[in-house]
């Protein structure tokens, strides 16, 4: 038996060794389409809407003439909500991940807890709109205000930046958390020394993409009760608000030639935003691994 | 900015003399800007905080008005929202929202909900929006269509029968029907059926919806067979890529236009929007002011966003109803009449 299986054994490496270079391919095409579809974006959005991009849109507020309409108070609800959502978000959520990972006993409780966050990741976002809705526009009677739509975000993103969070905790190596007691850190400095720091990128990263849906999202909003029309700028987080998605739904809905460019234009200032937004998060996140390393 | 603008709008519908259109556009607007009038503001600096959600219909018209507001009262905020009428009812008849847009009367159950919340309110009519029936420019047998014809293609019945336009009347030939029309959640859907079928909802189910009216135009533009309808201002941003169909509501075949729908001759496609004013907010001098600032302007602003201005001495009437405080709906929460007068209603 044994006999026959080493016959029959042909070492047939160079079809081995093509099927192995015909895998790198793969993964290379799979790598390129992936930055060729975000290229294609980039340059139609931008030959789109690159033109509308200027002071006046920046600095006016929506009008029904379209050469003058601009996206002011929308792009100030966009920061004034991303600031605050994310204050609400990232304490809250690596405060769980914190406890999940390091103090939560291995019971059922916990067990049970971590597959909820697992699940509410998954649920769509109009039902956490429907949520902020009843509790923090009605039952906290917060109105449809920045705080509420920013409470609203944080709830939506929580999961995302806890699961992300567990992740980044959960690799950082035991060995290092040893290496502190060993030197005679209690736990609390063990967390806070050595294994947010070392997990501090992960972190950022993880963050920075639930913020990056948090300000994308139109339908929560919606449901709350955002605005499309608002020509003021929000002072506080009291004020009624606007933000981009919304602004650039509105145009897009609107018959009248020009409102289609108009929101081209929006789409950039929105990625702008994100990108801008993704430097910040990699510059801190190089600054703090270079400090760590 | 506005070169800019401009020369965008001009890359996309391909105008051969880009100075020219811009000049017309700039005088254009500035006969606008001159047509503003301006009201009489009480004692002492106008502020505040002027809540206005509902219809995404009507609320191009109010945000019209809020822009023009704002330049002589810099300090009354008036932010506008599109949740749609029936969420924009919701809202106002807890007292969350001031004014309420909406592109059909108020219900009976509503009224319910606003009178055990002790709000009552002032309907007033802003203006007018046309129903249109399109096809294909291709299209060389269609150019106008009775309602009867309509209903035979659009009612529940037609489902997978009425599949032919040799159906729809002798002499037309045997191509396909390819139907398209507004999503069933709209108040255009809604006023559609109503008026056409009979029952406000009903209709065959064999069609292509989309809320988004532009995906309408692309596939009515892009098969010669097809047919379908949404609202006039949509028509007209779209002439050249689509045929307006004239309807025949029993007095022969009239074609929607500001003119016809505004005498009332365009039958039954044609539906007035409302605005409702809670009788709480209306204690307000910024709310009685922009009031006031609306009726005054609503005609010549409705045209700008797409939509038909109703007779002036509508605007004296409904202003007059809201002076004298009026409550309650001229139309008693039995929806929208079909065809309806609103001089006979409102006097």
């Amino acid at each position: 038996m044994t006999q026959d299986a080493a016959t029959r054994w042909r070492p047939r490496i160079r079809q081995r060794n093509t099927i192995g270079r015909g895998f790198a391919l793969l993964t290379i095409v799979s790598t390129l389409l992936g930055i060729a579809v975000l290229v294609a974006l980039l340059v139609d959005v931008f030959g789109d809407g690159g033109a509308q991009v200027d002071g006046h849109f920046l600095s006016s507020y929506p009008s029904r003439f379209p050469e003058d309409a601009g996206l002011r108070s929308a792009l100030l609800g966009t920061l004034w909500l991303l600031v605050l959502t994310a204050i609400i978000a990232f304490p809250l959520g690596v405060g769980a991940a914190v406890y999940l990972e390091e103090y939560a006993p291995n019971n059922w409780l916990t067990r049970f807890i971590q597959l909820n966050i697992a699940n509410l990741a998954g649920v769509p976002s109009v039902v956490y709109g429907l949520l902020g809705l009843g509790l923090f526009v009605r039952w906290f009677a917060l109105g449809r205000s920045l705080l509420a739509g920013a409470m609203t975000m944080a709830l939506l993103i929580l999961p995302l930046i806890i699961v992300a969070s567990r992740e980044a905790i959960r690799a950082v190596p035991d060995s290092q958390r040893e290496a502190s007691y060993a030197l005679g850190a209690t736990k609390w400095q063990t967390v806070f020394r050595t294994v947010l720091p070392a997990a501090g990128g992960g972190i950022l990263t993880g963050t920075i993409l639930a913020l990056a849906r948090a300000i994308g999202e139109t339908a929560p909003l919606i449901t709350i009760g955002a605005l499309t029309y608002i020509a003021f700028d929000p002072s506080g987080p009291m004020d009624l608000f606007t933000v981009l998605p919304i602004q650039i739904f509105n145009w897009v809905s609107l018959p009248q030639e020009g409102f289609s460019d108009l929101a081209a234009g929006g789409i950039v200032i929105l990625l702008i935003v994100l990108l801008v937004a993704n430097s910040i998060a990699l510059f801190v996140r190089f600054r703090l691994q270079r400090r760590f390393d | 900015m506005l070169g800019a603008g401009a020369a965008g709008v001009l890359a996309a519908c391909g105008e051969p003399d880009p100075a020219t259109q811009e000049v017309e556009k700039i005088a254009a607007k500035e006969v606008v800007a001159a047509n503003i009038v301006t009201v009489a503001a009480p004692a002492g600096p106008m502020t505040g905080m002027i809540l206005a959600d509902g219809s995404s219909t009507v609320g191009p018209v109010t945000q019209a008005v809020a822009e023009e507001f704002r330049s002589q009262f810099p300090d009354v905020r008036v932010p506008v929202g599109v949740s749609g009428s029936g969420a924009g009812f919701k809202k106002f008849c807890v007292g969350e929202t001031d004014i309420s847009n909406a592109s059909r009367p108020i219900k009976a159950s509503e009224i319910e909900t606003c009178q055990s919340n002790g709000i009552e309110f002032v309907e007033v009519p802003v203006a007018f929006d046309g129903l249109a029936v399109l096809a294909n420019p291709a299209n060389d047998f269609v150019d106008c269509l009775t309602v009867d014809e309509l209903r035979k293609i659009w009612e529940p019945a037609a489902e997978d029968t009425v599949t032919s336009w040799a159906q729809v009347r002798d002499g037309f030939p045997d191509e396909p029907l390819i139907l398209y029309g507004p999503g069933v959640d709209s108040g255009t859907y809604d006023y559609f059926t109503d008026a056409v079928v009979g029952e406000e909802g009903a209709s065959r189910g064999d069609f292509t919806p989309s809320e988004d009216d532009n995906v309408l135009v692309q596939g009515i533009a892009g098969d010669r067979s097809a047919t379908g309808f949404f609202g006039l201002a949509y028509y007209a941003a779209n002439k050249d890529k689509l045929k307006l169909v004239s309807v025949d509501g029993g007095d022969g075949c009239v074609a929607p236009s500001p003119e016809t729908v505004n005498t009332g001759a365009y039958q039954p496609l044609s539906r007035p929007l409302f605005i409702y004013i809670s009788v709480p907010a209306a204690e307000r001098p910024e709310v009685q002011t922009f009031i006031e600032f609306y009726m005054k302007n609503a005609g010549a602003l409705a045209g700008d966003v797409g939509y038909v201005e109703l007779p002036p001495n509508i605007y004296d009437l409904a202003l007059a109803r809201f002076n004298n405080r009026v409550t309650g709906s001229i139309f008693e929460g039995e929806g929208a009449k079909v065809g309806v007068s609103l001089e006979d209603l409102l006097s």
